[in-house]
C-alpha cells in the first residue's frame, strides 16, 4: 500500500453538497472541495452549525437518514466512492479511513471492553484468527501509548482514564493503518494537559504518513498540528491555505472574528468581539457604585478561609473534594479559579454560594459571616451575590418564559400578583436589564428552551444582576460556548465589570480565559490551591510545576 | 487485594439483596395477616360456614382452639410467622385440606404459563421494535401505534376474541386449556400480547437512543454492518430497560393468570385465587398472595442479576 | 416501575427533546391524526355518560325475547343478547357507570399516591425510607392482587371493586410523584432561586409544585384507560358490578356464556374498554408532549 498509494491523496473532494430532506433544497453544505494527501494534516475549523460534522460523515458515507449527497468528486485513497453500494462502503470504511469522534466515553461502546472494540476492525476486514487479532490489538495500543500495562483491553471506556479512552479510541480507528484519519474534535472535552498529549499523538501518526483532516472549533487547538487549514462558514470553505498564514495574515472577515475572539494572550479589558455584536448599552452607568470602578478601593467582599468538603464514592470510599481553599476577593476585581476537571473548583463554587456547607473553613460575604448564618439570615445577603453557571438552561424553571424568569428575580421574592404600579416598575426593569445584556425586547415571551446558548447566557446573567449585586460567581460561564459567542459574553462580563463595578469570582477550566479575565488567579490541583497571586505575575512567572505544565500545553497562535 | 475487595463487596451486595427481599417477604406476610383480620364476622364462623349456618357454641369453641384464634392476636401472628417459615400456609376453610400442597398443586401450570408468557412478550416485542425502527416513518408509526392497542388489551377480552377466532370460528385450537401443548396456545398469547405492547415501548425507546449514540457512529465508521451494529452494540443497550422491568412484568403475569386461567378453565394458582376470594377462603387467599409475593421478589433479584451481566458497569455498586 | 412510568415516559429530565434526533418530528404539527381520533372518540363516550339518551334513544334494559341473539345489523348496530335487548344502547348506556369507576378509582389511586409520594420526598430521609420500603411491599402485591385482598376483606360489589382499583393503582402514583419531587427538589432551577435568596415556601410555590403537580394531569389521563381496564376485569370475574346492570365488564361477563353462538355480546363492550384504554393513552401523551414544548 505505500509506493503508489503514497502519492494519492488520502482523500480529495470537489463541489460536495449535502442537505437534509427534499434533494436539491436547503443545503447545509454548499460546494466543499479540499484534498488530504498521506502525511499531511488539513484542519477543518468552524463553529456550531457550520458543517464540519456534516463533512466529516459525509466523507465516510454517513451522511445520515432523510439526507442527500451531490459531489464532483470524491475519492478516498484515489477510488472513488461516488457510487459504492452499501457493502462496498462498509469495505472502505475501517480500511481506508477511520474515525475518531469527540467523547470516548460514549463513543467507545460503554458496555464493550475495549479490546474487542479495537480488534472489531480486524474481525470485519481481516481474517485473522483471535490470537493474532489480540496480538495486533495490543500492537496498536502501544503505538497510541497506552501500553497494556493495565490490561487495558478488558477494560471499558468507563473504567480509563479521558486520556487513555481516548487514545484507545484512536486505537479502534487506526487498527487497520488507513490512509486517511477523521478525528472529528478529538481533543474538545479533554484537559487541556490531556489535549496536549492526544494532539502530540496526532502529530506522530501525521509523521508516521497518516493524512489526517482534524475538524474543531478552535483554531488555537488545531495550530498546533495543522499544515493547512480550512475555515468553514456556513456550509462554505472561506479560507484556505497554509496554517501559519491562516493564523497570522487571515483573509476573511470570519476568520478574522475568530482569531480576535481567542482570549490566550489577550490583556485584560481588550474586546476580543467586534462591536456591533451586541448593541451598545445606553442604559447610564448606576452612578451610585460606579464612581471608583477597578481595582482601588482594598475592600475584600468575599473571603473564604480554609474550606474543605468530603464526599463519598459510590464505592463508599471517602474523598476530599475541597482541601483547605483560601482566597479573598477584593471590590470590583476578578479572581480567576483555574483547574481541571476534579481539581473541587465547581465544589469551591457551590461553597461561595453556600449551596452546600463546608466540613470546615467559613465563607464571609461583604464582612459578615455567609457559610456558618442560618439560610434565613443568609438571605439578607444573598441579593448582593449573583450567579452565572455553566449549563444555563438547566437553571431555568422549563415553565417559565424568559419575562417571568427575568420578573421573579426582578420581584425580589415579593408576591406582585396584581397589576398595579410595582408590575409596572418591574416591567420597566426587566427592561432595562435585556437592554444591559444586549438581548432584544422580541425575546420576552420566549422559553429559553428556544434561545441560543449565547441568548441563554445573557439571560442568566440578567437574572444575575436582577438584584444589583455586588458579586458575581461564574462557575465556567463559557464553557458550552462557540469561540466568538464566548467573546461576546467575556466582552459583556467584562463591560458589566467596570459599568457597575462588580467583582468577579469566575471559575473556568480554560487557562486563557483565566488569563484574560483574571485580576488576580488561583490554580486549583486536587481540592487545593496551589499557586496564586496576580494574573500577571503567575502567568509570566509561574512557580508550581502544575502551572508550569498547564501554562505549557494551553494552544497558542504563532507557538 | 482488589480480588479480595472485590469478593468481599460482592458478598455485601448479595447479602443486602437477600436481606431487602426477606425484609419484604415478612412484611408482606405481616400486612396480609393484618390486614385478613379487618374481615367482619367470625372467622370460627366463617370456617363451619358462614354467619348463616345454625353451629353450636361448642363446635365454635372447638374451631377456635383448633386454628388458635382464642390465643391474643400477637401469639396468634407470632405463631403464623413461625408456621409460614416452616413451609406451612395453614388450612383452608372450605376445602378442609392444607392449604400448602394445595396450591402447590397448582403452581406448576401458571408458572409454565408465565414464564412462556414474557419469552414470548420479549420475542414480539424485540421483533416490532427492531422492525419500527429499521423501516422508516411508516413503520414507526404502525410499530408504536400496535404498542399502544396491544397495551391496551384487558387479558378478558382478548381471551374471548382469541377463542371466537381461533376455536369457534377456525377450529384450530380448543377453547378449554386442555393438557396438551395446542391448549397452552391461546392463554400464552393473551398474556404475552399486551405485556408485549408495554415492553415495546420502553426497548424502542431505548433502541432509538441507542442508534443515535456516538459508539454507533463509531462502530459504523469501523465497516460495522447494520445488522453487526444491532447484535453486536444495539441489542445490549436496548434490552437494559426492558430487563429492569421484567420482574414487575412476571408479578403483572401471575395475577393475570387470575382472569386466564378462568376464561380458559385452566387449573392453576390464579383460578384457585379467584375461587378463594368468590367464597372468602381466607387462608388459601393469603396463601396463594404469599406465592405469587415470593415469585415477584426472586423475579426481581434475577432481573437484577440480569442487569448486572448485561452492564459491567453497574457491577462496580 | 408500573405500567403508568412507561406510559408516561417518565425519567426524562424537563428539558428533553433539546438534543438533535432522527425520530420523526413529532411536535411539528399541533394535532397529530391519532389526537383528533381519541379527542372524537373522548367527545362521544363524555356525550354518551352524560346523555346516553342523546347517542342511543333506546331502553338498555328493555326486553325484547322474540329478538334475542340477532346478529349486528342496521336495526341493532352490535346486535342484541339472550333477552333481545339491544347491545348498542347497552353499551352507550354503560358508559356513564363506567367512566364514573374509571375516574372515581383514578382519582382514589392519585390521591393516595400523592398523600405518600409527598410525604416521601417532601419530609426528608428517614420519612423517605419509611415509604420507599412501605411501596416496595406494596410492589409485592403485583396488579390485581392487591384488589383481590381488598375485596376478600370488603366483600364484592361497585363500590369495593372501584376503591379497589384506586389502591392497586396507588403505588405506582406514589413512586412517580416522590421521583418527579425528588428530581425537581435537587435540580439547578430551584438551586439557583435559593442563591437569588428565595424562602422555601416562596421555591414550594413557584417551582417545586408547578413542576409537580403538572405532569399529575398527563398520569390521571393515562390511568383512567388503566382503570377501566381494571375495574371492568373485576367485574367480568363476578367482583364488581354484576348483570345485569349495563356496565362494560359485566356485559361482557354476560356474554360469556354464548361466546360460541354470540361473539357480538362480548366483543363490542370489549371494544368500548379498548377504545376507551387506547383514547386516555393517545390524549394523554398528547398533552404531555404540549406541555413539554410549549
Amino acid at each position: 500500500m505505500s509506493g503508489a498509494a503514497s502519492r494519492t491523496a488520502a482523500v480529495r473532494v470537489r463541489n460536495l453538497v449535502v442537505g437534509f430532506g427534499a434533494p436539491g433544497t436547503d443545503p447545509v453544505l454548499n460546494g466543499v472541495s479540499f484534498e488530504v494527501a498521506p502525511g499531511e494534516c488539513l484542519a477543518l475549523v468552524g463553529e456550531s452549525g457550520s458543517g464540519k460534522s456534516v463533512t466529516a460523515r459525509s466523507l465516510l458515507g454517513l451522511a445520515g437518514e432523510n439526507s442527500w449527497v451531490r459531489t464532483d468528486e470524491l475519492s478516498l485513497a484515489g477510488t472513488d466512492v461516488r457510487n459504492l453500494t452499501a457493502a462496498q462502503w462498509r469495505h472502505r470504511r475501517g480500511s481506508d479511513v477511520g474515525l475518531v469522534l469527540q467523547d470516548a466515553l460514549v463513543s467507545l461502546d460503554p458496555l464493550r471492553p475495549v479490546g474487542r472494540e479495537i480488534g472489531d476492525s480486524l474481525r470485519l476486514h481481516t481474517r485473522l484468527g483471535a490470537a493474532a487479532r489480540h496480538a495486533r490489538v495490543l500492537e496498536v495500543l502501544d503505538r497510541v501509548g497506552l501500553p497494556d500495562s493495565d490490561n487495558a483491553v478488558r477494560k471499558r471506556s468507563g473504567e480509563l482514564s479521558g486520556g487513555q479512552r481516548q487514545r484507545a479510541l484512536i486505537a479502534a480507528a487506526i487498527a487497520l493503518d488507513p490512509p486517511l484519519l477523521i478525528a472529528d474534535e478529538p481533543t474538545t472535552a479533554l484537559d487541556v494537559t490531556v489535549q496536549a498529549q492526544i494532539l502530540d499523538l496526532l502529530a506522530s501518526l501525521k509523521r508516521a504518513g497518516t493524512g489526517i483532516l482534524l475538524i474543531s472549533h478552535d483554531l488555537a487547538v488545531v495550530g498546533r498540528i495543522a499544515d493547512r487549514i480550512a475555515v468553514l462558514h456556513d456550509g462554505r470553505i472561506v479560507e484556505q491555505g497554509p496554517a501559519n498564514e491562516v493564523l497570522t495574515r487571515p483573509g476573511h472577515p470570519v476568520t478574522r472574528q475568530m482569531l480576535a475572539a481567542i482570549p490566550v494572550d489577550k490583556p485584560r479589558g481588550l474586546r476580543l468581539s467586534p462591536r456591533t455584536a451586541a448593541p451598545v448599552s445606553l442604559a447610564p452607568p448606576a452612578s451610585d457604585r460606579a464612581a471608583a470602578p477597578g481595582p482601588v478601593l482594598e475592600t475584600t467582599v468575599l473571603e473564604a478561609t480554609g474550606l474543605v468538603k468530603r464526599f463519598t464514592r459510590p464505592d463508599g470510599t471517602p474523598h476530599l473534594a475541597v482541601d483547605g481553599v483560601s482566597f479573598r476577593l477584593k471590590r470590583g476585581t476578578t479572581l480567576g479559579i483555574v483547574g481541571e476537571s476534579g481539581s473541587g473548583k465547581t465544589t469551591t463554587a457551590r461553597l461561595a454560594l453556600a449551596l452546600t456547607r463546608p466540613d470546615a473553613g467559613e465563607v464571609r460575604v461583604l464582612g459578615q459571616a455567609f457559610s456558618a448564618a442560618t439560610e434565613k439570615e443568609r438571605r439578607r445577603l444573598r441579593p448582593h451575590l449573583g450567579a452565572v453557571y455553566q449549563d444555563a438552561l438547566s437553571s431555568f424553571d422549563p415553565r417559565l418564559s424568559v419575562e417571568q424568569v427575568l420578573r421573579d428575580a426582578v420581584a425580589g421574592g415579593a408576591r406582585r400578583t396584581g397589576r398595579g404600579g410595582a408590575s409596572v416598575a418591574d416591567r420597566a426593569r426587566v427592561l432595562s436589564l435585556l437592554d444591559a445584556v444586549g438581548l432584544a425586547q422580541g425575546l420576552l415571551g420566549r422559553r429559553p428552551l428556544s434561545l441560543s446558548g449565547g441568548q441563554r447566557q445573557r439571560v442568566s446573567i440578567a437574572r444575575a444582576l436582577a438584584s444589583d449585586p455586588q458579586i458575581l460567581i461564574c462557575d465556567e460561564p463559557v464553557s458550552s460556548l462557540d469561540v466568538t459567542v464566548q467573546a461576546q459574553v467575556l466582552d459583556l462580563l467584562d463591560e458589566l465589570q467596570r459599568d457597575r463595578g462588580l467583582s468577579l469570582l469566575f471559575i473556568s477550566h480554560d487557562l486563557g480565559v483565566i488569563q484574560h479575565v483574571s485580576d488576580q488567579v488561583a490554580v486549583m490541583l486536587e481540592g487545593r490551591i496551589v499557586e496564586t497571586g496576580a494574573a500577571a505575575q503567575v502567568f509570566a512567572a509561574p512557580q508550581h510545576p502544575y502551572t508550569q505544565a498547564l501554562l505549557g500545553a494551553v494552544p497558542r497562535i504563532g507557538y | 487485594m482488589a480480588e479480595v475487595g472485590r469478593g468481599s463487596r460482592v458478598a455485601r451486595v448479595v447479602l443486602s439483596r437477600l436481606g431487602g427481599a426477606a425484609f419484604v417477604l415478612w412484611m408482606v406476610a405481616t400486612l396480609t395477616f393484618f390486614a385478613v383480620r379487618l374481615i367482619p364476622g367470625d372467622p370460627a364462623e366463617a370456617i363451619l360456614g358462614g354467619p348463616g349456618s345454625q353451629t353450636s357454641p361448642e363446635a365454635l369453641a372447638a374451631v377456635r382452639a383448633e386454628y388458635g384464634l382464642d390465643q391474643p392476636v400477637f401469639v396468634q401472628y407470632l405463631a403464623q410467622l413461625g408456621r409460614l417459615v416452616t413451609g406451612d400456609l395453614g388450612r383452608s376453610y372450605a376445602l378442609n385440606q392444607d392449604v400448602a400442597p394445595l396450591l402447590a398443586g397448582q403452581l406448576g401450570g401458571t408458572l409454565l404459563l408465565a414464564v412462556l408468557a414474557l419469552s414470548l412478550a420479549w420475542l414480539l416485542a424485540l421483533g416490532l421494535a427492531t422492525w419500527s425502527t429499521r423501516g422508516g416513518r411508516v413503520a414507526w408509526y404502525v410499530g408504536s401505534g400496535l404498542e399502544i392497542v396491544a397495551a391496551a388489551l384487558p387479558h378478558f377480552w382478548l381471551a374471548t376474541a382469541l377463542i371466537v377466532l381461533f376455536s369457534v370460528w377456525l377450529g384450530w385450537l380448543p377453547p378449554i386449556s386442555s393438557a396438551g401443548a395446542a391448549g397452552l396456545v391461546l392463554p400464552v398469547l393473551t398474556l404475552a400480547v399486551p405485556l408485549a405492547g408495554f415492553l415495546g415501548q420502553i426497548m424502542r425507546e431505548s433502541l432509538l437512543t441507542a442508534l443515535e449514540s456516538p459508539f454507533v457512529l463509531s462502530a459504523r465508521a469501523r465497516g460495522e454492518s447494520e445488522r453487526g451494529v444491532r447484535w453486536v452494540h444495539v441489542i445490549r443497550h436496548a434490552s437494559l430497560p426492558a430487563i429492569s422491568l421484567s420482574g414487575w412484568a412476571f408479578g403483572s403475569l401471575l395475577s393475570g393468570a387470575v382472569v386466564v386461567e378462568t376464561i380458559f378453565a385452566r387449573p392453576g394458582l390464579g383460578r384457585t385465587l379467584l375461587n378463594a376470594v368468590t367464597v372468602r377462603d381466607v387462608p388459601v387467599v393469603v396463601g396463594a398472595v404469599l406465592i405469587v409475593a415470593v415469585g415477584y421478589i426472586l423475579m426481581t433479584l434475577l432481573t437484577d442479576l440480569a442487569q448486572r451481566i448485561v452492564d459491567p458497569r453497574l457491577r462496580a455498586r | 416501575m408500573s405500567d403508568l412510568e412507561i406510559q408516561a415516559g417518565l425519567g426524562r429530565s424537563p428539558h428533553a427533546g433539546t438534543g438533535g434526533s432522527t425520530r420523526p418530528a413529532r411536535p411539528a404539527r399541533r394535532f397529530g391524526l391519532a389526537e383528533v381520533l381519541a379527542g372524537l372518540f373522548a367527545l362521544f363516550l363524555v356525550t354518551a355518560a352524560l346523555f346516553p339518551a342523546l347517542v342511543a334513544p333506546g331502553d338498555p334494559l328493555g326486553i325484547d325475547p322474540l329478538s334475542a341473539f340477532q346478529t349486528p345489523s342496521p336495526a341493532h348496530w352490535f346486535g342484541t343478547d339472550e333477552s333481545g335487548r339491544d347491545i348498542y344502547t347497552r353499551v352507550s348506556h354503560g358508559t356513564g357507570s363506567s367512566l364514573l369507576i374509571g375516574t372515581l378509582a383514578t382519582l382514589i389511586g392519585l390521591g393516595l399516591g400523592l398523600v405518600l409520594g409527598t410525604l416521601a420526598g417532601m419530609l426528608g430521609p428517614v420519612v423517605d425510607f419509611t415509604v420507599n420500603r412501605f411501596l416496595e411491599v406494596l410492589f409485592a402485591f403485583p396488579g390485581l392482587l392487591l384488589a383481590l385482598l381488598f375485596i376478600l376483606i370488603f366483600g364484592p360489589g361497585v363500590a369495593t371493586a372501584t376503591v379497589a382499583v384506586g389502591l392497586a393503582t396507588a403505588p405506582g402514583y406514589a413512586r412517580i410523584i416522590r421521583g418527579q419531587l425528588l428530581s425537581v427538589r435537587s435540580s439547578a432551577f430551584v438551586e439557583a432561586a435559593t442563591v437569588l435568596g428565595r424562602s422555601p415556601g416562596q421555591i414550594l410555590v413557584r417551582h417545586i409544585l408547578p413542576n409537580t403537580l403538572a405532569p399529575l394531569f398527563v398520569l390521571g389521563t393515562l390511568g383512567i384507560g388503566q382503570a377501566i381496564v381494571w375495574a371492568s376485569a373485576l367485574s367480568y370475574l363476578g367482583l364488581g358490578a354484576a348483570p345485569p346492570a349495563a356496565e362494560w365488564g359485566a356485559m361482557l361477563s354476560a356474554g360469556r356464556t354464548y361466546i360460541g353462538s354470540a361473539w357480538w355480546m362480548s366483543f363490542f363492550p370489549g371494544l368500548f374498554i379498548v377504545l376507551t384504554a387506547v383514547a386516555a393513552t393517545a390524549l394523554g401523551r398528547g398533552i404531555e408532549r404540549r406541555m413539554r414544548h410549549s
